[in-house]
């Protein structure tokens, strides 16, 4: 399946450049991320667990980082494998436009799934990737520019603008 | 006469026990010290396999041995039972089709690896343990796609993904050419024969057991035809002398044609079994049968009719995809050829047929016979095109067909492509159809469907069936590495008692009922005095197995032969006890009687004698009462006839209820009617599944997304309508003894075009001009074609 959307980011392009490359960034957003080790050099290694219809697994796999052009685009791509439950692979070709505000980033997610995942999700698979595109970009927004929940705002003083816990890393 | 002899509707001996729980399938035999196999399978349709590592799944908990492809090197193939040769001459390409994937990935759900354990879950642990070294290569699903230049190859030592091009008959084709260019309408028609998997209720199993102290082997496994495994096993992948090795087939659930053929688990569990010394037991998951169970159907097809002035037939031809999947199952290739080519005559006198077939390798399951093989697929085309023409014509459809039959002073009748059809009566089916139908009664009940907002429609489909495939000398001819006889032993005991063993297996068909009903008749005992063993190769002769609808026909025909063996041989017996000329005793309701006599003697009289032979000419006969027989037919039988089908459509929805199914087949002679119903329904249930709800479906990669049932759409009980089945015309079959077609199959092939014509009957009828919707007619695509 394909699907592409966009997001508005409120932090600068450079900022969002140096959270996608992150494996702590990256740890937090991919749903169901128990472990993510490595580098943008030479790949993350990552354990996500996820269930998908009827079917819940371990994946352990790699995601790799390509067609780098910094500050503007980039391709991560990840396969996992979730041994009796087949296999999950997928790729999103993201790119950074500076907005007003911030950043807009463009994505275009591709997923496919094989084995048993095919053989019995098949009918939710399309549901399931743009779930998982979607909670991944969201939870990318939230760590990059803060969540946007009452109790987040009453946390700082209100003439301080509010930073997800990426920039306050990084500021 | 006994009360349960030919023509009664004795009830299934065997329902007692598997309606109570006391049947014996493969699943229900366990031997002591019984190890467990998981196979993993391949879940990518096309790879290059570079390494199976099983170090660390070796040493797992419970783990006995793990078989990789390297383990079978010394073994065999699968062997192919059929070669068809090509237009041109050439014999088919055969690839090689390994126990496990060598080197290569084909298809989802080929075995990669078998891990031997002391428990099921424990040898599933460990395969996931085991690590798979692969290169994804592009996938081949898609059979236009697959012949096109440059397409990825399947089998990567072939010159191409076509098997074969085959042409028949090849000698007609230019004048079947110009008798297009001469004809006064020509009806094209483009139609998918969708794919199917089987789905037997008992899902294939296998155990296989070595004896060292005699070196043998023994495999029990859900099989049609035990004999035909042990012969294919035993000489071509294994290497063991059919006198060493046991093929048992015990009770088995359903067959459809998916049982027949040899399969990579049975040829690993018996020799997993003998390298281990301690039996070994696969049974499939469900999950496991959709990806290795061999498919069913999976044609694309062109056919075009040419009519003259006066609406008759006057050429036919054909171009047909057949998919083989990724490797040839046992009898694959002749299912497009010679079980639907020479079929494409019908019931119908067109003079001039042309048929080209291109079997295709696909990286998808192997494809063979199922329920009706190649005879769905033939009717289903031819059918649907004559349907269409008429509607182009502006003709009754049925007077459409009526015109064109084969009229009964026609017969024996020789079609353009081969065969010839010994008897039938197609006027005679389509009439009782039309009248148990009540066809004239439709317009009113179409009436009152409009009130209701839905469309009423109503199709017709003729068809002919070739059973009982032979002689063997031809099918040899025609490329069968096997020979299509059948055999039988009528053992009478001493106290008069029948066992008849026979090469037929029963697997859902009721032989233990219908074969005693012929012997009672034949003798004039009670039935129940009979009993029919099958499935075992220790104790029946050789048998090739039931597949299509040949057991009566063939197998029946064995055991009547041998019959009449054992009762000529009690005839000289009794003569000898009565003092009479052997020409002069007559056999009626188990007494021999001297004619013109009041002198006779009991059957069980003249079986004691044979077994205790003190007054009894030994000088002329042996004693004892057995006697076996070989029967070869002449000839195919081809059993006919006229299904009808009446349906609502709901113009808002696109779903359609069949509302109606009328069937009149022409089985020749009838040896249990309620039996002959029991097939015919169970035949339109599945054409009806195929027609309404059943799709197997890969996507452009090889996944196959349909493999469990909630994707897989198989027919329920509210699915289907009251069915209505007429064998009362009856033209029987001229070269077997019990004058016997055939009837299992039938109910599959004629249902499909029935149900399509209906639903398109009902659009055209009411506004919506549609030509043809592609099986399952799902809301989804039945809405989409009014809607377009």
């Amino acid at each position: 399946m394909q699907l592409s959307d966009s997001r508005d980011i409120s932090a600068d392009r450079e900022t969002v450049w140096a959270a996608l490359l992150s494996p702590e960034v990256l740890k937090a957003c991919v749903p169901g991320c128990q472990e993510m080790t490595g580098s943008p050099e030479e790949g993350f290694e990552a354990v996500v667990v996820q269930k998908v219809g009827p079917v819940k697994a371990t994946f352990k796999g790699q995601v790799t980082i390509s067609n780098v052009n910094k500050p503007d685009s980039l391709t991560l791509s990840g396969e996992g494998k979730g041994g009796a439950a087949g296999f999950a692979k997928g790729g999103a070709d993201v790119r950074l436009e500076d907005i007003e505000d911030g950043t807009r980033l463009h994505y275009e997610v591709e997923a496919k799934v094989g084995g048993k995942l095919a053989q019995l999700g098949s009918r939710i698979i399309d549901g399931f990737a743009k779930k998982m595109a979607d909670q991944f970009f969201e939870n990318f927004e939230n760590a990059v520019e803060g969540p946007k929940t009452e109790s987040e705002a009453e946390e700082g003083p209100g003439d301080q603008p509010k930073k997800g816990w990426f920039k306050r890393l990084t500021s | 006469m006994p009360k349960d002899g030919i023509g009664a509707s004795t009830k299934r001996r065997e329902d007692i026990r598997f309606l109570t729980g006391k049947g014996r399938y493969t699943d229900d035999i366990n031997l002591n010290g019984q190890l467990y196999v998981h196979f993993l399978r391949a879940d990518v349709a096309h790879a290059t396999l570079n390494a199976v590592d099983t170090a660390s799944a070796q040493d797992m908990q419970g783990v006995v041995r793990i078989f990789t492809a390297k383990d079978f090197e010394a073994v065999g193939g699968l062997p192919c039972g059929w070669q068809v040769t090509d237009k041109h001459g050439n014999p088919m390409q055969e690839p090689k089709h390994p126990i496990m994937a060598e080197g290569k990935i084909r298809h989802v759900g080929e075995i990669i690896a078998a891990v031997v354990a002391d428990s099921l879950e424990e040898a599933r642990d460990a395969a996931e343990a085991i690590v798979v070294d692969y290169d994804e290569l592009p996938a081949v699903i898609d059979m236009k796609a697959a012949c096109a230049d440059g397409a990825p190859k399947v089998h990567d030592d072939l010159t191409s993904n076509l098997c074969y091009d085959w042409g028949f008959v090849e000698e007609n084709k230019a004048a079947v050419d110009e008798a297009f260019e001469k004809a006064a309408h020509v009806t094209t028609l483009e139609l998918v024969n969708n794919r199917l998997v089987a789905n037997p209720m008992e899902p294939r199993v296998a155990v296989g057991d070595y004896a060292p102290h005699d070196d043998s082997s023994t495999l029990y496994t859900t099989s049609q035809n035990p004999h035909v495994i042990r012969l294919l096993m035993g000489a071509f992948v294994l290497g063991i002398p059919e006198h060493k090795l046991r093929v048992v087939a015990p009770d088995v659930g359903g067959g459809f044609g998916t049982k027949i053929f040899h399969y990579a688990e049975e040829a690993f569990c018996t020799f997993a079994a003998k390298q281990i010394k301690r039996p070994v037991k696969w049974t499939s998951s469900r999950s496991e049968a959709f990806m290795s169970d061999a498919h069913g159907r999976d044609h694309v097809s062109k056919i075009q009719i040419a009519l003259d002035a006066d609406n008759n037939f006057t050429a036919l031809r054909t171009d047909t995809y057949a998919n083989m999947g990724a490797y040839l199952s046992t009898f694959a290739p002749s299912v497009p050829t010679w079980l639907h080519g020479v079929l494409m005559a019908g019931n119908y006198r067109t003079p001039l047929i042309y048929v080209n077939v291109k079997a295709v390798f696909t990286n998808t399951v192997p494809v063979d016979a199922y329920r009706g093989a190649g005879r769905p697929e033939a009717t289903y085309q031819l059918e649907r095109c004559i349907d269409k023409c008429a509607r182009e014509l502006g003709v009754d459809p049925a007077e459409l067909r009526r015109q064109n039959f084969i009229t009964p002073d026609q017969f024996p009748y020789a079609t353009p492509v081969a065969v010839e059809y010994d008897t039938g009566n197609y006027h005679a089916t389509l009439d009782k159809a039309l009248e148990l139908a009540d066809v004239t009664g439709f317009d009113a009940r179409a009436a009152e469907s409009k009130k209701n907002g839905k469309l009423r429609g109503l199709g017709i489909a003729n068809y002919i069936e070739a059973c009982g495939i032979a002689p063997s000398n031809l099918v040899g001819q025609l490329g069968a590495r096997a020979g299509l006889y059948e055999s039988a032993t009528v053992r009478v005991n001493a106290t008069g008692g029948i066992v008849v063993m026979t090469g037929s297996h029963s697997h859902g068909q009721g032989h233990e009922t219908t074969f005693p009903q012929v012997i009672a008749d034949m003798i004039g005992i009670d039935a129940s005095q009979v009993e029919i063993v099958h499935g075992d190769t220790a104790n029946t002769p050789m048998g090739m197995g039931t597949y299509g609808s040949r057991s009566l026909a063939v197998g029946g025909s064995a055991m009547v032969r041998a019959a009449e063996k054992v009762i000529n041989k009690a005839k000289k017996i009794a003569a000898h006890l009565m003092e009479a000329s052997e020409g002069d005793i007559e056999l009626k309701d188990g007494q021999f009687t001297v004619s013109g006599t009041d002198k006779s003697v009991a059957w069980g009289d003249v079986t004691l004698a044979a077994y205790v032979p003190h007054n009894y000419p030994l000088d002329q006969i042996e004693p004892g009462l057995e006697e076996t027989a070989f029967y070869d037919p002449a000839n195919f039988t081809y059993p006919s006839g006229t299904y009808i089908c009446e349906v609502e459509v709901d113009e808002g929805t696109g779903k359609v209820e069949v509302l109606n199914f009328t069937a009149a087949d022409d089985f020749g002679n009838v040896v249990n009617p309620m039996i002959v119903e029991g097939q015919v329904h169970g035949g339109v249930g599945q054409g009806i599944g195929q027609a309404m709800l059943e799709n197997c479906a890969y996507d452009a990669d090889g996944q196959l997304l349909s493999a469990s049932y909630m994707d897989y759409a198989m027919p329920r009980a509210s699915d289907l309508p009251m069915i209505t089945v007429d064998h009362s015309c009856q033209t029987p079959c001229t070269h077997n003894p019990l004058g016997v077609k055939g009837c299992g199959e039938a109910g599959a092939i004629g249902s499909p075009p029935a149900l399509v014509n209906a639903v398109l009957d009902a659009l055209n009828r009411n506004g919506h001009a549609v030509d043809h919707i592609d099986m399952p007619l799902s809301p989804s695509r039945v809405w989409t074609a009014m809607n377009q």
